[in-house]
C-alpha cells in the first residue's frame, strides 16, 4: 500500500474567491482509511478552515456526499485504497456551493413539503394490524439516508432543475404509496407537479445509491406505471392498488 | 429585521436540537398552537438519533404477552441501580407503548409478528422481548417520520446548521439565544418566550465513541452556563461492542441487536467468557457488566491484536442475518472487509450514552431556570447509573411529548422579551475572536482532552488517574484562552471546534469531579479503589454554577409509593 496519498480538495470561499480550484495536500495513509479520514487529517493538521459537512461517519446520516474522482459517493464509505494515489474530492454539482465541499441542499426540503404526506385509511381498528409481507415492500425505500447523491447525478435535475422532484423524492413517494395502510394516490401529484415524465430511466441514480436502493427499477418505474394507469385506465389502477396493498 | 451583523427572530417556543426528542417536542408544540423555531447544528434529518439501531423499549407484550409496564419499570430501576428518579421511570414505562402506537399512526412502519402485531426483540437486561424495531435502522424511521410530520406543518421554522453559542437571560429567565448560521456566517438572535434544550449527549469527550460529530454536550453546557442544575455527571455508559478495526471506524457501534438476535462472545482462547461473568444473563446482561467483562478479557491478554474480543452471529445463517441485521452486514463488509455471515466480528467497548445531564422537574421537564426546559439525552434522571438499550428512544418519545406540552403552555403565559443589542454584540465579539490564525489549534487541544478522558476516566476508574485527568483538564482550560483558527465565520469547522471544546471541557471537568466524589462503584461508574456499592451513595450528585463558582450538592427523590415498592425488589448491599 502507498504510504502517502495526494488529496486534491476543491476549495472555494465565497468571501474571497471568484471561482474554485483544487488544492493538493499530501496525507499519510492508514489501513482501512476512508476519504473522510483523509479530509479530517487535513482539517486537523493542515487547514482547520476546510469546509466539510459530516456527522455520523458511519454511512447512516448521509451528510458527507461529494464527488470523489468524479463519482458521486459518500466520503465516509469510500476507501482510500480503492482509488489509486491521486484523489480528487469535489462538492456535489447539482446544488449551489456554500464553501469548499459544502453545498446548499435546502431545495430538497421544499420538495419534501410538497409530497402528499402519509394519510392513513379512515376507521382502522387500533392497534393496527399489518402483515410483515406488506411491510417488506416499503422497507427498501425507507432505507434512504437522504444523501442526495441520486439527485446530484440525475441529468434531468442538472439540466431542468425546477421541473422534476428527482429520484430521492420518487423513492419517498414510493415509500408512502407502499405503506399498506396509506389511503391516497400520489400519481396526480407526481405527474402534474412532480415532473415524473422527465425521467427517462437512465438508471444513473440507482448506480450511485449508497443504500443500494433499486431507485429506478423498484420506485420510479412502478410509479410511472401507476401514473399511466391512473390517467388512462382508472379501473386497472384501482385494481392494482388494491391488489398491491392487500393481495400477494 | 436585519442589522449589520445579525438577524433577529421572534418565536413563542425555541427548540435547540432536531434529534428525536426535539422533533417529538415540536410536533406536540405545533399541535398546541404556539409558533415554533427549531435550531440544529447539523442538517435536518441528520441528527445523532438517525444512528439508533436496535429499537424502542415499550411493553406492548406483542411477542411476550407476560410483559407489562411494571416489569419495564422494575428492569429500568434495577439496571439504573436505584438512582433513577422513579417518577420519571414510571412515566416512561407506562407511556412508552402509547407513544410507539402514536409513531406508527404518524407513518412509521415497524417489523411485524406473524399475528400482524409489532415485532419486539430481546435486548440486554430486559426481562422480556421488548424492543419495537425497524430492522437495525429504528432511529432513521423514527426521525424521518417526525421530520415528515413537521415539514407538513405550518407555524414552524426549521433553521438547520445554526450553531447556538449562548442562552440569554433577563432577571433569571431565559429570553432567547444567540447562534451562528454556519452556512452564511451570519449571527442570529432568537427572542423566545420558552426554550427547550434537546441538544443530545457528549460521547465525543472520549477518544473511542459511537457518537456522531455533534455529540459534544453543547446543550448541557449552554444550560449549565445559564445556571441550570446538572445531575449524574459521572455516569457515562460504555457500550460493550464497538468496532475496533480498522482505525478509522474504531468505536463505531455494533448494535446490541446482534446479541439480542443470538450473537455470542468469545475470547481468543475460544472460550465463551460471559458464561463465567454472568451465568444467568450471559451475553445479554446489562451493558456495564458485559463491557467490564470484555475490558477484563482484553486486559488479561485474551483479546485480539487490535484490542478486542470476538462476536459471532454467523451460525444463524445468511438469510436470518440479512433480514435482521442488514445494517451490520453492510457496516462490516464495507468498512472492515468482514463478512459477518461467515466470519466473527472483532469488538470492544465504546463510549456510547450519557446518563447524566440537565436536572429536570419530573412533572414538566422544566429546569431550575425560568423559561428553560430540557429533554432527551441532554436531560438526566431516567436512566440513573446505567441505561437499558431501547430506553433512550422511548425516553425521547415519552418526554418529548411532555416537554412539548409544558414548554408550550409556559410560552402561552410568558411575555416576549427582546434580547438587548449590547448582549448580542458582546456574544458576536466573543465568538468572532476565535478567528485568529495565530491561536492554538483547537484540534490538538481536543485530542489531548479526549485521550486524557479515555485513559483516566474510562470503564475502570481510580482516584489517582482521575486526579491526573482533572489537572490536565484544568491545564487545557488555561490553554483554551489562546485558541483560534484562520479563515472567517462561514462554514469553518475549526471555529466550531473552538466552540465545542468549551462544552467538552465543562462537561469533562464535572464528569471527573462527580466521579471523584462518588466513592463507590455503581452501574457504569466502576472504581477499582472502591469496587463495592455503598448505601451512602444511594443518591444523585448535582452541580450548579453560581456566578463563576461551581457548587455541588446531593439529591434524593421523595420516597416511592407502596404500589411501586411492591414491584421493585429491595436493593441489596454486600
Ligand atoms: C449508534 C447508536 C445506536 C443507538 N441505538 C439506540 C437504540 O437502538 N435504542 C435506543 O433507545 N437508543 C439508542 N441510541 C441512543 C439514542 O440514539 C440517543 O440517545 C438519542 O438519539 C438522543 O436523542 P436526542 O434527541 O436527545 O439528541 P440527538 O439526536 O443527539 O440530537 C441533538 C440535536 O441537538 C443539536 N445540537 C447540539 N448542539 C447544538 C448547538 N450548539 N446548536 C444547535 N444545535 C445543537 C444537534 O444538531 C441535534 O439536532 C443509540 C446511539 C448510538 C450512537
Ligand atoms: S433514472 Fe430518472 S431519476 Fe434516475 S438519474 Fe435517470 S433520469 Fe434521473
Ligand atoms: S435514494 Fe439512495 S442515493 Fe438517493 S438520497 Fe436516498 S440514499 Fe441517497
Amino acid at each position: 500500500m502507498n504510504k502517502e496519498v495526494k488529496m486534491n480538495v476543491y476549495r472555494f470561499d465565497p468571501n474571497k474567491d471568484k471561482e474554485g480550484k483544487f488544492q493538493e495536500f499530501t496525507v499519510p495513509v492508514k489501513e482501512g482509511m476512508v476519504v473522510l479520514d483523509a479530509v479530517h487529517y487535513i482539517e486537523n493538521n493542515m487547514d482547520p478552515t476546510l469546509g466539510v459537512r459530516w456527522n455520523c461517519k458511519a454511512a447512516r446520516c448521509g451528510s458527507c456526499a461529494a464527488e470523489i474522482n468524479g463519482k458521486p459517493s459518500l466520503m465516509c464509505k469510500t476507501r482510500v485504497d480503492s482509488l489509486g494515489d491521486k484523489i480528487h474530492v469535489a462538492p456535489m454539482k447539482a446544488f449551489p456551493i456554500v464553501k469548499d465541499l459544502v453545498t446548499d441542499v435546502s431545495r430538497n426540503w421544499e420538495i419534501a413539503r410538497k409530497i402528499p404526506e402519509f394519510t392513513p385509511k379512515k376507521g382502522l381498528k387500533e392497534p393496527w394490524q399489518i402483515a410483515e409481507i406488506d411491510v417488506s415492500r416499503s422497507r427498501e425505500f425507507r432505507n434512504c439516508i437522504e444523501c442526495f447523491l441520486c439527485q446530484d447525478v440525475c441529468h434531468v435535475i442538472r439540466e431542468h432543475d425546477k421541473d422534476y422532484i428527482g429520484p430521492r423524492f420518487m423513492v419517498k413517494a414510493a415509500s408512502l404509496d407502499t405503506h399498506p395502510l396509506d389511503s391516497i394516490n400520489r400519481s396526480k401529484f407526481l405527474h402534474e407537479e412532480g415532473g415524473a415524465g422527465y425521467c427517462n430511466i437512465t438508471k444513473c441514480c440507482q448506480s450511485v445509491c449508497p443504500e443500494h436502493i433499486a431507485i429506478t427499477d423498484n420506485a420510479i418505474i412502478p410509479e410511472k406505471e401507476s401514473i399511466v394507469d391512473s390517467y388512462y385506465d382508472p379501473v386497472t389502477m384501482l385494481f392494482k392498488k388494491i391488489r398491491g396493498k392487500h393481495g400477494q | 429585521m436585519t442589522n449589520e451583523n445579525y438577524k433577529s427572530i421572534d418565536t413563542d417556543l425555541l427548540i435547540i436540537g432536531a434529534g428525536g426528542s426535539g422533533l417529538r417536542a415540536a410536533v406536540e408544540a405545533i399541535n398546541s398552537g404556539v409558533s415554533v423555531t427549531i435550531l440544529s447544528k447539523s442538517l435536518l434529518g441528520k441528527a445523532h438519533t438517525v444512528m439508533a439501531e436496535g429499537g424502542i423499549a415499550a411493553s406492548l407484550g406483542d411477542v411476550d404477552p407476560e410483559d407489562n409496564w411494571k416489569v419495564h419499570f422494575k428492569d429500568t430501576m434495577v439496571e439504573g441501580v436505584y438512582i433513577s428518579d422513579w417518577r420519571l421511570v414510571e412515566k416512561l414505562a407506562k407511556e412508552a407503548p402509547d407513544r410507539v402506537y402514536e409513531l406508527e399512526r404518524m407513518g412509521a412502519l415497524f417489523d411485524r409478528t406473524p399475528e400482524k402485531k409489532i415485532m419486539q426483540r430481546a435486548f440486554g437486561a430486559h426481562t422480556y422481548r421488548r424492543l419495537c424495531h425497524v430492522g437495525d435502522k429504528t432511529g432513521l424511521e423514527l426521525l424521518r417520520t417526525l421530520e415528515d410530520k413537521i415539514l407538513h406543518s405550518s407555524n414552524v421554522k426549521i433553521m438547520d446548521e445554526v450553531f447556538v453559542t449562548k442562552l440569554i437571560k433577563k432577571n433569571d429567565k431565559v429570553i432567547g439565544a444567540v447562534g451562528l448560521d454556519m452556512k452564511t456566517g451570519e449571527f442570529i438572535a432568537i427572542n423566545s418566550k420558552s426554550t427547550i434544550i434537546a441538544g443530545g449527549g457528549c460521547g465525543r469527550i472520549y477518544e473511542v465513541t459511537s457518537n456522531s460529530w455533534e455529540s459534544t454536550g453543547d446543550g448541557i453546557a449552554l444550560a449549565f452556563d445559564a445556571g441550570a442544575e446538572l445531575m449524574d455527571m459521572e455516569m457515562m455508559q460504555f457500550h460493550p461492542t464497538g468496532m475496533v478495526w480498522p482505525p478509522g471506524v474504531r468505536g463505531l457501534l455494533v448494535t446490541e441487536g446482534v446479541r439480542g438476535e443470538g450473537g455470542l462472545l468469545y475470547n481468543t482462547k475460544g472460550e465463551r467468557f460471559m458464561l463465567r461473568y454472568s451465568p444467568q444473563k450471559k451475553e445479554l446482561d446489562a451493558r456495564d457488566v458485559v463491557a467490564r467483562a470484555i475490558y477484563n478479557e482484553i486486559q488479561e491478554g485474551r483479546g485480539t491484536e487490535h484490542g478486542g474480543v470476538l462476536l459471532d452471529i454467523s451460525y444463524k445463517g445468511k438469510d436470518f442475518i440479512m433480514k435482521k441485521l442488514p445494517g451490520m452486514y453492510m457496516q462490516f463488509k464495507e468498512f472492515a472487509g468482514v463478512d459477518i455471515t461467515k466470519e466473527k466480528m472483532e469488538v470492544g467497548p465504546t463510549t456510547h450514552y450519557f446518563m447524566g445531564g440537565i436536572k429536570v422537574d419530573t412533572e414538566t421537564n422544566s429546569t431550575n431556570v425560568k423559561g428553560l426546559f430540557a429533554v432527551g439525552e441532554a436531560a438526566a434522571g431516567v436512566h440513573g447509573a446505567n441505561r437499558l438499550g431501547g430506553n433512550s428512544l422511548a425516553d425521547l418519545l415519552v418526554f418529548g411529548k411532555y416537554v412539548g406540552i409544558n414548554a408550550s403552555a409556559y410560552a402561552k403565559t410568558a411575555n416576549l422579551e427582546k434580547i438587548p443589542e449590547a448582549e448580542i454584540k458582546d456574544e458576536i465579539k466573543r465568538v468572532s475572536e476565535f478567528i485568529n490564525p495565530n491561536g492554538i489549534n483547537p484540534y490538538s487541544l481536543t485530542e489531548k482532552l479526549r485521550k486524557t478522558m479515555s485513559e483516566n476516566v474510562g470503564i475502570v476508574r481510580n482516584e489517582q488517574n482521575m486526579q491526573k485527568a482533572l489537572s490536565v483538564i484544568l491545564d487545557i482550560k488555561k490553554e483554551y484562552k489562546n485558541i483560534g483558527v484562520g479563515g472567517n465565520l462561514q462554514y469553518n469547522p475549526g471555529l466550531l471546534q473552538c466552540l465545542e471544546l468549551h462544552s467538552m471541557l465543562e462537561i469533562s471537568e464535572l464528569l471527573v469531579r462527580g466521579a471523584i466524589m462518588r466513592k463507590e462503584s455503581r452501574g457504569a461508574h466502576y472504581r477499582s479503589d472502591y469496587p463495592k456499592k455503598d448505601k451512602k451513595w444511594l443518591k444523585n450528585i448535582v452541580f450548579k454554577k453560581n456566578e463563576d463558582k461551581v457548587e455541588s450538592s446531593t439529591f434524593l427523590p421523595p420516597e416511592m409509593p407502596p404500589y411501586l415498592k411492591e414491584i421493585l425488589p429491595e436493593e441489596t448491599y454486600e
